[in-house]
This record gives structure tokens, sequence and C-alpha cells, in this order.
């Protein structure tokens, strides 16, 4: 186990280290010059190149990427910024603001989304979906398949809104959502974020129902549960602990991949309710060409996406014991 | 005939498990599947009966009605299936729930698929303990222990914690019927037990039902499609075609007096020590009817070579009912005479 852990951290850091390369790499494909951007319309050749001085651009392209990994490590030194301690992800193009407290003042935002979203999503997917196999066949399969059907064809930006007149400005029963940070305000915290939680759930809920449900439905056709059934396991304990202990893998493993991409930054429903989280934050570095930024926030959500995949392959071990982390 | 000597002295009158006309139909989005259709059956107290016929014969599907494993929405099941005084066909979900793992147990072809891979092999023993005899934890765990110790499992202190996937074939075998014994079942139905294992490993679990059998008095339904395995382990042979019987008898009559064509097929399909290496394999000729719609007459007469000698139509248009009623019976128009004389041309034609 310690092992393991100890070489999938290595391998994620060296996956991080490709993808911020690859991302610095493509930066520089696109045909927007930032330096450009800074110098103005009315630009003379002097004053561009001292911005591309500034900015660090008129150094080779992998001594530029060695100066930005070695600032994560142990800081930097900035002309116009003064020292910039570790872990330095630099400055941003457009603002001016260190990038790495940038994310920092983001992050609770995107992280209160995601994990208040998370919560809704599978209590109420895995319970939708267990239903669903459960009386399969049934009226109440056919309803909960069906409504999870609409579910998933529902687009943030049109039910966001939609939900926001009646319930925000009609009815007045919620508040505008925003962010209220949990430290000083636990129910205005909750109640400020409520809509996006629930509307982001009601786009992923759907997919958790209906993939619990064939999971389900798929388990109880094994040969293993017909065992449990012939040997006088009544129908409930055949249910949750022989079918649904299969069930859970495939679960677990689109849950990981769900919630690593929310931490990225749930963007639309960021932009929908005007939150200032990690996907606002990327949206505006692609606008401005703002390399360190985008830099910056690519390794969160590349970050997020390594962990979760290490906790994922864990939690396999712990469901199924004919996995072995070694 | 010892079995009937045992029957009158160690049993009760009438048969421990009696099976009068059943049915299982299936609906599918073809139609009505009349896998098992007018069965009737008896098994004596602690014997053993062997099912025998291809795949799609009904045999698993008449076991499966026995536990009442069947999805209710999807099948129906009609006739009689009687354990001792209790008629099972109609009993509830929880009467069934306590007869299952209990009084009737099951072991199934693939012990890799058949036993959970999330769950030790102590506990998956265990837990049938514990349902049934309320046994907490740890007396579960120490029957589970001497449950396998019991089908032959070395260091059974030890395994008890394993998971199926670090058992070889035929231990996993071993504690699958150790599973099955563990509440002393007055019925065991082993749905082809060693279909999925090693040769070498097939006769060792053979043997092994065969002596737990005998010390515990159980009684056993061996389905297979090989009759080798019930002439060693069977007292009674069942030979099931098309969703019916088509004969029954000890296993020394129906093996050295068939009397159906069908089972005269089946015998000469099947390699033996005693012909040439080179002699080819007589396998029947024709495929299984559809179950869906099956043929009219005798199930079997597309396939059978002599439905002439019994009368022009008759094998076509009316179905055989097995006869004599009790003892050595078969389903089949042809007279005894004409039987006899057709297996003695056949010996003749094998030497």
């Amino acid at each position: 186990m310690a092992g393991f852990l100890v070489r999938r951290i290595l391998g994620a850091l060296v996956i991080l280290m490709i993808i911020s390369a690859v991302t610095f790499y493509l930066f520089y494909a696109i045909p927007r010059d930032p330096a450009r951007a800074f110098c103005g319309k009315i630009c003379r050749p002097e004053t561009l190149d001292l911005i591309r001085h500034n900015l660090g651009m008129d150094e080779p392209l992998f001594v530029q990427y060695w100066h930005w990994l070695a600032g994560i490590f142990m800081g930097r030194e900035f002309v116009q910024f003064g020292a910039c301690p570790a872990p330095c992800l630099g400055y941003s193009f457009a603002t001016q603001e260190p990038v790495f407290s940038a994310i920092l003042d983001r992050f609770p935002v995107t992280l209160s989304l995601t994990l208040g979203a998370s919560l809704v999503i599978l209590s109420f997917g895995i319970l939708t979906g267990m239903l669903a196999a459960w009386k399969v066949g049934r009226p109440l399969d056919k309803i909960a398949s069906s409504s999870s059907v609409i579910g998933a064809s529902l687009q943030i930006y049109f039910i966001g809104p939609l939900l926001a007149f009646y319930l925000v400005d009609t009815l007045e029963l919620i508040p505008r959502p925003s962010y209220v940070p949990v430290s000083e305000d636990p129910v205005g915290w909750f109640t400020h974020l409520l809509l996006p939680w629930v509307v982001l759930s009601i786009i992923f809920t759907a997919n958790y129902t209906r993939m619990t449900r064939s999971q389900m439905v798929e388990q109880l056709t094994e040969d293993y549960v017909r065992t449990a059934r012939a040997k006088g396991m009544s129908g409930r304990t055949v249910f949750f602990r022989f079918a649904w202990r299969g069930a859970m893998i495939p679960i677990v493993t689109i849950f990981g991949v769900d919630l690593a991409a929310l931490l990225g930054g749930a963007i639309i429903t960021e932009q929908t309710f005007t939150l200032h989280g990690i996907g606002e934050l990327a949206v505006r570095a692609v606008q401005n060409t703002d390399l360190p930024m985008l830099l910056g926030v690519t390794i969160v959500g590349a970050t997020a996406i390594v962990i979760l995949n290490i906790v994922v392959d864990v939690l396999y071990a712990v469901i199924d014991p004919r996995v072995r982390l070694s | 005939m010892s079995n009937l000597e045992q029957q009158v002295t160690t049993s009760p009158p009438g048969p421990f498990l009696s099976v009068r006309d059943l049915s299982v139909e299936f609906s599918t989005e073809d139609g009505i599947v009349h896998a098992v259709d007018g069965l009737s059956f008896d098994l004596r107290k602690g014997t053993t009966l062997g099912i025998v016929g291809e795949s799609g014969s009904g045999k698993s599907v008449t076991n499966l009605a026995i536990l009442g494993l069947h999805d209710p929405d999807h099948t129906k099941i009609g006739g009689e299936i009687w354990l001792e005084d209790r008629e099972l066909t109609g009993a509830d979900r929880a009467t069934m729930e306590r007869l299952r793992g209990n009084r009737i147990s099951m072991i199934f072809q693939d012990p890799l698929t058949a036993l959970s891979p999330f769950h030790t092999i102590g506990r998956q023993i265990g837990e049938v303990y514990r349902k049934h005899r309320g046994a907490s934890k740890k007396e579960a765990r120490e029957r589970a222990i001497e449950m396998l110790s019991r089908v032959g499992i070395p260091q059974p202190a030890t395994r008890v914690d394993h998971y199926p996937h670090e058992f070889s074939g035929g231990m996993r075998q071993r504690a699958m019927i150790a599973m099955a014994l563990v509440c002393d079942p007055d019925l065991v139905i082993a749905d082809e037990p060693t279909t999925a294992l090693d040769v070498t490993v097939q006769a060792q679990i053979l043997d092994l039902l065969k002596e737990l059998q005998q010390q515990t008095g159980t009684a056993v339904i061996l389905i297979t499609h090989d009759l080798g395995v019930v002439a060693n382990t069977a007292d009674d042979i069942l030979v099931m075609y098309a969703g019916r019987a088509v004969e029954r008898g000890t296993v020394r009559e129906v093996l050295t007096e068939p009397r159906h064509p069908y089972t005269w097929g089946l015998l000469s399909s099947m390699p033996r020590l005693t012909s040439s290496v080179d002699a080819p394999l007589k396998p029947v000729r024709g495929t299984p009817p559809s179950l869906l719609s099956p043929p009219p007459g005798c199930p079997f007469h597309p396939r059978c070579d002599y439905p002439e000698l019994a009368g022009p139509e008759l094998c076509r248009t009316q179905r055989p009912e097995i006869s004599p009623a009790t003892g050595h019976g078969d389903a089949c128009y042809l007279s005894l005479r004409q039987k006899t004389e057709i297996r003695t041309a056949q010996i003749e034609d094998h030497a």
C-alpha cells in the first residue's frame, strides 16, 4: 500500500510536469501575442521588446518553462513585482495579481460548490437508481428512468436562470446565489449556494440514476447473486450486500472523474450564477491570453484529476479484494 | 433393490420430494417458452437422483423451480412440488427463504462465478448458518472452519479468511459444497457440479459428494449431461428431453436396458473404453426442438429413427406419457419387444 502510494504520487508529479509543459508549448503555438495586447494599438518595437523582456518572454521556451517550474519549488524574483515566495506560479499578465493567491482566493468557492453538489448527486442519484432497480419494470422504475433522461438533457444555462427567476425573483424563497465564506456565516453559505447546488445536481444526478440502475440490474443477474438467493438470503440482503457491492465499482470510477472535473472549475455554473470560482478564473485567463493564470488553473484541474485517480484506485482495492495494489 | 428395502426400514412412507406435472413457462419477446412441460418425478430420502439431458432440456429450470428462484414477473409455474407435506409452488417468499440453504441447498456449476468475489469464504459459509440457525458471528466462523475441514480443505482455520480468487477451482467447489451442507439440508441440488472443473478434480468432487451424502443421509439431485457421472454416483436416473421426462428408472435399469430411443442416442454418443479409439462417436442426429413452438406428438420424433414402427401417425400426433407409472418407465410408443430387438441389434452393431 505505502509502496503503491509512493509510486503513484511520483507518477502523478511526472504527469503534472508533462501537462504543464504541453500547456506552455500550446500557449505559444496560438497566434496571439500577450505582449502586443499589453502594448496597445500604437506600439513601438522598443516598447514591445521591453514588455517581452519584463514578461520574461524574450527567453527560449524551455528556459521560461524552467523558471516557471523552479518557481513552484524555490520561489522567484520578478523585476517589476519583486520576490514571489514558493510555491510561486508567477503573476497574472492581465491583473498583475500573484496567480497562487488568486487561485487560493477562488478555491473555497469551487470547493463549496463541488462538495455540496457531489453530496446531492451521490445521495439522490444512487437512491433513485436503486429504487428503479428494486422495482425494475414497474411504474416507479419507468418514472425514475424517464425523468432521469429529462434531467440529463437539461442544460445548466437553461434551468439555472429559470429556477433563479422563480425561486429568487418571483417567490423570493432563497437569496440570489453568491459566495459567503462558511467560516463567517454557515447558514448564509448554505442558502446562497443552494440554487447552484440544485442546478448542478439535476444534470449529474440523472446520470447516476441511470448508471446505478443499469449496474444494479446487471449485477442482480450475476451467478453469485443467484447463489446468495439460493442460500436463503433475504431480498434486501441480496440487493444491498451482494449486488450493490459489484455495482459500486463503475460508479466510483465515474464519480472520481466527475468530481475532478468539477474541482477544476464548474465553468458554466459559475458563469450562470456569477460565482467567482476557479472556472471563472480559467475563462478569463483564456480570454486575456494570460499564460501564468492559465498554467495555474490547468495545474489545479490536473492535480485534482491525478489525486482523485489515486483515490479511486485505492477504493477499488477496498471494494474488490481481487484488486491488488502492487 | 437395496434402496427399496432402505425406504421401508428408515423412511416414512411416500417420497420425500415429489414433483407432479410441473410446468415452467417463460414469457419472452418471441413468445412463451415451455421450458418444462408436465414433468413428474419422486425422490426418496437419502438417495441420489441423476437428471440427464442435453442443454435446454429443462434440467436446471426444474431445479430452480424447486428452490423458487425464477423471476415471478416473467415465469409461470404450474403443477405441484411437494417437499414432504409442504407444497412449494405456491409458497410465499418468506417460507422459501427459510427453506433455501437450510433444508434445500444448491451447488452451482462454476464456483468461480457462483461465489461472491467480495466476501471471504468463511463469511459466505457462515452467513448461511447465521441466517438459518441464528448463530453468532463466532459460532458461524467456527462452523465454517469445521465445514471446510469436512470437505477436505487443508488448514481450514487460515483458509476461512481467504477470498474465492485465492482458492483453486477444486477448492472453490469444495467450499461451495461446504456452504451447501452447512445447515445439514435434507436435499442438495447439484447443478453440473463438476463441469467447470479439471477432469482429475471431477472425480474427487464426486467422491466427496458421495461420502458426505453417506455421512449425512441427505438426498441429492445431480444434474448432468454426463452419463458417466450418473453411473458412478446416482441411485436413480431421470432422462429429460425438451422439458419432459422420457425415461426413468434405477441406474442399473436405465443404463443396462435403456428403453427410450433418446437414451440409446445418449449412450451411443458416449466414448467407451471397450471400443476402438478410432471408432466414430454416434451423436444424436438433428437438434433439440424449439421450446417456443414444440412439435406436436412426441417431442423426440423429428430426431427418432423409428417413428414408423409404432404406427403411421402416432408419434407425430400424440404425445406419449411415461409408463408404467412406477419403476422403470419410458415415454415411447414402441412396444417393449420392439425396443429389446432394436437394442440387441444395436449392441451387435457396436461389437
